[in-house]
């Protein structure tokens, strides 16, 4: 065995180095939001968080109640997961099992590129377009509300759901669909019970992962659901979501005050959660990968 | 069963309704994707149409005037070129690097794994958390600052993941055969992946390179907190400085300009010119994707 040159040996540690990167980050980020978290809990105290108030600013009392934005996140992102879903999943099943591949070869690339249209100017365009719209069908005051949010973030949730939907539905083997072909079920019975179930756990994950980018999403979502932070389960309300009250507010609060360390809270709580969905997505992948 | 018994009644007729049924589910499934299609082709014609006849030569490379609601957004794109160039330069050796650790020298086991949940952790952190992160530890914490270096970390540590996936999957296609011949022939680890590994792995890296770019040019809620300014007029001079960036500009006319209906031609405008540089960079991708895979047949 010869002895590795010391260059050899540099090179090694140095990729080792690059490696643990990604290892380093995602504790620093826990880290530092925790950190800039942590001193709401001494001086106001974590129980100010469960009131159903978020008034962050304010000549009496302020308050800073995660409940309002909690429910504006919830509301927000089950409806765009319930518009989201059948069109994924539906668009999924057209591409893997019933386009021809040169349909295929065109479509794709199409639901790639809503994928990669930036979600600022997919909110100017909801604020532009899809507002009025929404407006005008449900006869409100205003458009900006959580209906309006929903639907721009199921679009935006779309390509998600199609790819992954898409890769596991064309995964299943093909010995499955011969085998129920043989024994004299359509294509279509094929399709929906045996493809699609066969592929349940990989659809699954594509909508968990769906809704970890739709609860995360900011910045179309902040442009188009008029942001009023109250407690409500009506669509056709005014909501705000705890990415849009982050961002919405932190430019303005000087640093290390109580509404700056609260916004850290609300990051923590949208980090939590997030992390929980993508850990449940990941495991429902590695079910159907095996 | 049910329908194997109506088949012995009335075979020709069940099968004929039952195939008219299957048609018509396929033609709801064909429905349901081009309806996807024709929102996406509506979104991008109508930004196009509104956008380009506020496109002019004076539109990219002028000053803004009056906060924003006349003139052109030069800041805004030297900004968030500025931003999308230090994004790379940090992100690509990282992400290249960890590839080449975690595809040609590592063996798999607790390390790979970590590293492994560690990246999928990454790729669902919400774009805004990594506002937050990047405010807590660049801007504040090592005293960067609002500035370009700030934001170009933390879009940084937010697309590492596209690139570290990318550049894996494209080491992995290159045979080990390439690898042991070399090695055989004496050559080192490192040589070997210099000369024989990496140089057929490059479109697969740009690929991926690209889509972060992409990426990064787009993103609006990180740089929120870390980089943009509203309203800054003097180009950037130093990594430390403030600059205007394409997406917080579109941000801030459609909703924090105070005469927002009024300038919005220059909206579009503004979106056009993101929409083209954002899907050029996924165009080019796409393109190197598909002549690399037409050209390497191992």
């Amino acid at each position: 065995m010869i002895k590795p040159h010391w260059k050899e040996k540099a090179i090694r540690l140095t990729l080792l180095a690059a490696a643990s990167t990604s290892i380093l980050i995602v504790a620093l980020i826990f880290i530092f939001l925790g950190k800039e978290a942590v001193p709401f809990a001494e001086d106001p105290g974590l129980s100010n968080l469960a009131s159903a108030d978020w008034v962050p600013v304010s000549f009496q009392e302020e308050q800073f109640g995660l409940l309002p934005l909690i429910t504006g996140s919830l509301l927000v992102t089950l409806m765009a997961t319930i518009f989201t879903v059948p069109v994924g999943i539906g668009a999924a099943i057209y591409l893997a099992e019933i386009a021809t591949p040169k349909e295929r070869a065109i479509l794709k690339p199409i639901i790639e590129l809503l994928a990669g249209i930036p979600s600022v100017v997919l909110g100017f365009f909801g604020l532009i377009v899809l507002a009025p719209i929404v407006k005008a069908v449900f006869g409100l005051p205003t458009g900006l509300n959580a209906m309006t949010g929903s639907l721009l973030l199921a679009l935006m949730a779309i390509p998600t759901v199609v790819s992954i939907s898409e890769d596991a539905i064309q995964s299943v083997p093909e010995a499955y669909k011969s085998a129920s072909l043989a024994l004299g079920a359509t294509r279509l019975q094929t399709l929906f019970r045996v493809t699609v179930p066969a592929a349940m756990s990989g659809i699954i994950a594509a909508v968990m992962l769906a809704m970890g980018r739709i609860v995360g999403e900011t910045m179309a979502v902040m442009m188009v659901t008029g942001n009023a932070a109250k407690v409500t389960l009506d669509p056709t309300d005014s909501v705000r979501t705890m990415t849009a009250t982050i961002a919405a507010e932190m430019g303005e609060v000087p640093v290390g005050s109580v509404h700056y360390h609260a916004l850290f809270c609300v990051g923590v709580v949208l980090l939590l959660v997030t992390f929980l969905l993508n850990m449940v997505a990941q495991r429902a992948l590695r079910g159907y990968q095996n | 069963m049910s329908t194997r018994k109506a088949e012995t009644k009335q075979p020709t007729e069940t099968k004929a309704t039952r195939r008219y049924f299957d048609e018509v589910v396929y033609w709801l499934l064909r429905a349901v994707m081009y309806f996807v299609v024709a929102i996406v082709g509506f979104i991008v014609l109508k930004i196009v149409w509104e956008g380009v006849p506020a496109i002019s030569w004076s539109f990219l490379s002028e000053m803004p005037r009056k906060g924003g609601a006349e003139g052109g957004i030069l800041p805004p794109i030297v900004g968030t070129l500025c931003l999308v160039t230090g994004t790379i330069i940090v992100s690509l050796p990282l992400g290249v690097g960890t590839a080449i650790y975690l595809n040609e020298y590592a063996r798999q086991g607790p390390f790979t794994r970590l590293v492994r949940s560690a990246i999928t952790t990454l790729a669902g952190v919400p774009s805004i958390v990594f506002g937050l992160f990047g405010l807590g530890l660049f801007v504040y914490f090592f005293g960067f600052g609002q500035s370009i270096i700030a934001g170009s970390l933390t879009l940084a540590c937010m697309i590492l993941p596209t690139i570290i996936v990318s550049s894996e999957e494209a080491l992995k296609t290159v045979p080990q055969s390439l690898r042991d011949g070399s090695l055989a022939l004496g050559a080192t680890k490192w040589q070997t992946i210099w000369k024989n590994v990496l140089p057929y792995s490059i479109p697969g890296i740009m690929t991926g390179a690209i889509l972060g770019i992409g990426r990064a040019a787009g993103e609006t809620a990180p740089i929120l907190l870390t980089v943009a300014a509203s309203y800054y007029l003097t180009l950037p001079s130093s990594i430390f400085d403030q600059v205007m960036a394409l997406p917080y500009h579109l941000y801030y006319l459609a909703t924090q300009h105070p005469e927002a209906a009024k300038v919005q031609p220059l909206q579009y405008g503004t979106a056009l010119v993101l929409l083209v540089i954002v899907l050029g960079f996924y165009m080019v991708a796409i393109l190197i994707r598909n002549r690399f895979r037409k050209q390497c047949r191992w």
